[in-house]
């Protein structure tokens, strides 16, 4: 029996049998476009972590007053609150060889006044590093300039979304604004980028770092980001880092550092697992398809017992009965599956196209793992009907109906 | 040609074993024409699906041109049953989904024939039992006799030395019933060995060899001689 024909034999039942095979199409369809689907997303939000993360440039470090670890139960070692990170801690670290730029940071919120447009926004104290670290660039005016390194000086750079809620289409460059209780006037816009690991920059107001001190009356540090020469040794910069705070801060290492290698690997690996996970809870959708092929493999194959019993009286052997259903599940969940991935592939590009900062993507082996469980599930569950198939007994079997005697 | 020695076949219906076929010798020439009569459950049907190779004998043994079938492996025995032996049914078993040609291409797809071979041969044999006309129809659009001239193409089809018909008048009236039985006769006068299991007696005697089967036992075996046995000389 050639595979056209059986192709074509299969099709015949399939044309016969719509509805049934219309909703087997569909199970199988569904749970092959969901586990694409589902990956997909997981995939994208991965590669979303990893391009915010290269946004940030390549070898960057970050510092946060305090350490992490177990607090509270015995009576504590370190004082209930952790030392301040100061801005002398950072210009201290800015004289290791290996780093290339420090931008320590002091951030709070307060309101931002044009004439009678107010908002409230979160202001970032800085240097002009934070433009080198960020990698962030004004498009129109200029960033701050070298004195704000030391000195507070009554400039700012608007977030572009801030821009246009202050100023709407207007010009901003060189017009003054109120923040909090000081006059300061605009020197650079922003160019409007996406959000950064959950910070919308585009909403925010960068001030010289001495500025924002005053403006929020601590010398406490938000944390500070530190650039990394191209060549550097990262353990090594992180001991004499540690070793500097150790020298400044009384014998104590209180701070958190986190480099942007360690958050990618961590954030890699949580969203490669969940992805996983979530594939292997879209594949039980496979089963339950697989399920619903036995029990519809099992109820044809008693509806056509006359047939089988036909089909062996003129010629066909257990094992072309048994192939000859085995193929009708595979045929099925080949359609099925072919529908499901072309579905799974139009509705990520759909949402590519209407969500582009989202990088939806299927991971290269959610197809293979998709349709192969299909179709293993499609055979495994279609081998027991099969097999009752081929051992029926063709004379029984055309006796089907009854109703004949001798 | 056919050669049954010894051959027993118990069935076991509900508690009771029901002995279907009690050391059953029978010896069939080829081209010869006969007719199993009997009454209900007299293991007529058995002895016809035993020499259509649809049933293993439990004890005994069947020769098909002097080879024992009984031992032979399934995949060997459909090949048999498709080369050689055509089956015809009281209720015809076509397939429904398909047309009269594809129905009668079915043994010749089993076979591994191919689709332009296939056809031709299909609608040659259609032509032979005058359904030409019909080959596009399905099944349910075709009266009792045609379904019958078509399930005869179908067993036909692959050119067998021997025609098995059961009960092939059963579900069709008198007029029709004639006709398929002198299809079946024309049949055997071109040289196909035909065994046709009938309860009626009209029908069964007008074959030249005709079997009484009583309770799985061959009761009578009687020859006669009409003027058809004249065409052609039993090989």
């Amino acid at each position: 029996m050639y595979l056209a024909d059986q192709i074509r034999f299969n099709g015949q039942i399939f044309m016969r049998h719509r509805v049934r095979t219309g909703l087997l199409l569909l199970a199988v369809g569904l749970g092959v476009a969901s586990v694409i689907l589902l990956t997909s997303l997981g995939e994208g939000a991965r590669r979303y972590v990893d391009q915010e993360f290269s946004a940030l440039g390549n070898q960057l470090l970050i510092v946060f007053p305090g350490r992490k670890e177990t607090t509270g139960g015995s009576p504590p070692v370190y004082g209930t609150a952790p030392r301040d990170l100061t801005l002398e801690d950072a210009m201290a670290m800015s004289r290791i060889p290996s780093i290339k730029a420090v931008a320590p940071i002091i951030a709070g919120t307060t309101a931002i006044t044009v004439d009678n447009i107010s908002r409230e926004s979160i202001v970032l104290g800085s240097t002009p590093e934070i433009f080198q670290v960020r990698q962030l660039d004004v498009s129109q005016g200029k960033i701050l300039p070298d004195r704000t390194r030391s000195e507070a000086m009554a400039v700012c750079v608007l977030g572009a979304k801030l821009k246009r809620e202050l100023f709407g289409h207007g010009r901003a460059i060189g017009e003054w604004i109120r923040a909090g209780d000081r006059r300061m006037r605009v020197i650079g816009v922003l160019v409007e980028r996406g959000e950064s690991l959950g910070m919308d920059l585009s909403d925010m107001i960068i001030v010289p770092v001495r500025t924002a001190e005053q403006m929020f009356n601590s010398p406490g540090l938000f944390r500070i980001l530190i650039e990394l020469a191209g060549n550097a040794d990262l353990p090594r910069t992180e001991r004499r880092i540690k070793a500097i705070i150790r020298e400044r801060h009384e014998g104590d290492e209180d701070i958190t550092l986190v480099s942007q290698d360690a958050m990618l690997a961590a954030f890699d690996n949580i969203l490669a697992t969940l992805t996983l996970a979530i594939a292997a809870i879209a594949a039980i959708s496979l089963l339950v398809a697989g399920i619903l092929i036995m029990n519809l493999s099992l109820i044809s194959v008693s509806q056509r017992r006359r047939e089988i019993g036909l089909l062996k009286a003129i010629g066909a052997s257990s094992t072309q009965v048994r192939q000859l259903f085995l193929g009708e599940s595979l045929m099925l969940v080949s359609l099925g599956s072919l529908a499901g991935v072309i579905f799974a592939w139009s509705v990520v590009w759909i949402i590519g196209r209407v969500w582009p900062v989202f990088p939806i993507f299927p991971p290269w082996w959610s197809m293979p793992a998709a349709v192969g469980t299909a179709l293993l599930a499609g055979l495994v569950f279609s081998l027991m009907p099969a097999r009752r198939a081929a051992a029926l007994d063709p004379v029984l079997a055309l006796r089907g109906q009854g109703g004949r005697g001798g | 040609m056919i050669e049954l020695k010894g051959v027993n076949k118990t069935y076991q219906v509900g508690e009771t074993p029901l002995r279907a076929l009690r050391e059953v010798d029978l010896t069939v020439q080829e081209g010869e024409y006969l007719s199993v009569m009997g009454p209900s459950g007299s293991g007529k049907s058995t002895l016809l699906n035993m020499i259509g190779l649809l049933d293993r004998p439990d004890s005994g043994s069947y020769l098909l041109d002097a080879v024992h079938t009984e031992t032979l492996p399934e995949e060997q025995r459909a090949r048999l049953r498709g080369e050689q032996i055509g089956f015809i049914f009281q209720s015809f078993h076509l397939v429904n989904r398909l047309t009269t040609l594809e129905n009668v291409e079915l043994p010749m797809m089993l076979a591994g024939v191919s689709l332009g071979e296939r056809r031709i041969t299909a609608r040659e044999v259609l032509a032979q039992v005058g359904l030409e006309a019909w080959s596009g129809h399905h099944p349910n659009q075709l009266s009792g006799g045609q379904l019958q001239r078509v399930a005869i193409a179908r067993a036909i089809v692959m050119k067998p030395r021997i025609l098995l018909a059961d009960e092939p008048t059963g579900n069709l009236d008198q007029a029709s019933g004639q006709e398929i039985l002198s299809v079946l006769e024309n049949l055997n006068a071109e040289g196909i060995t035909l065994l046709v299991v009938t309860h009626d007696l009209n029908l069964g005697q007008r074959a030249r060899r005709q079997i009484r089967m009583v309770d799985g036992l061959i009761e009578t075996d009687t020859s006669v001689e009409t003027d058809m046995s004249a065409d052609h000389v039993p090989g």
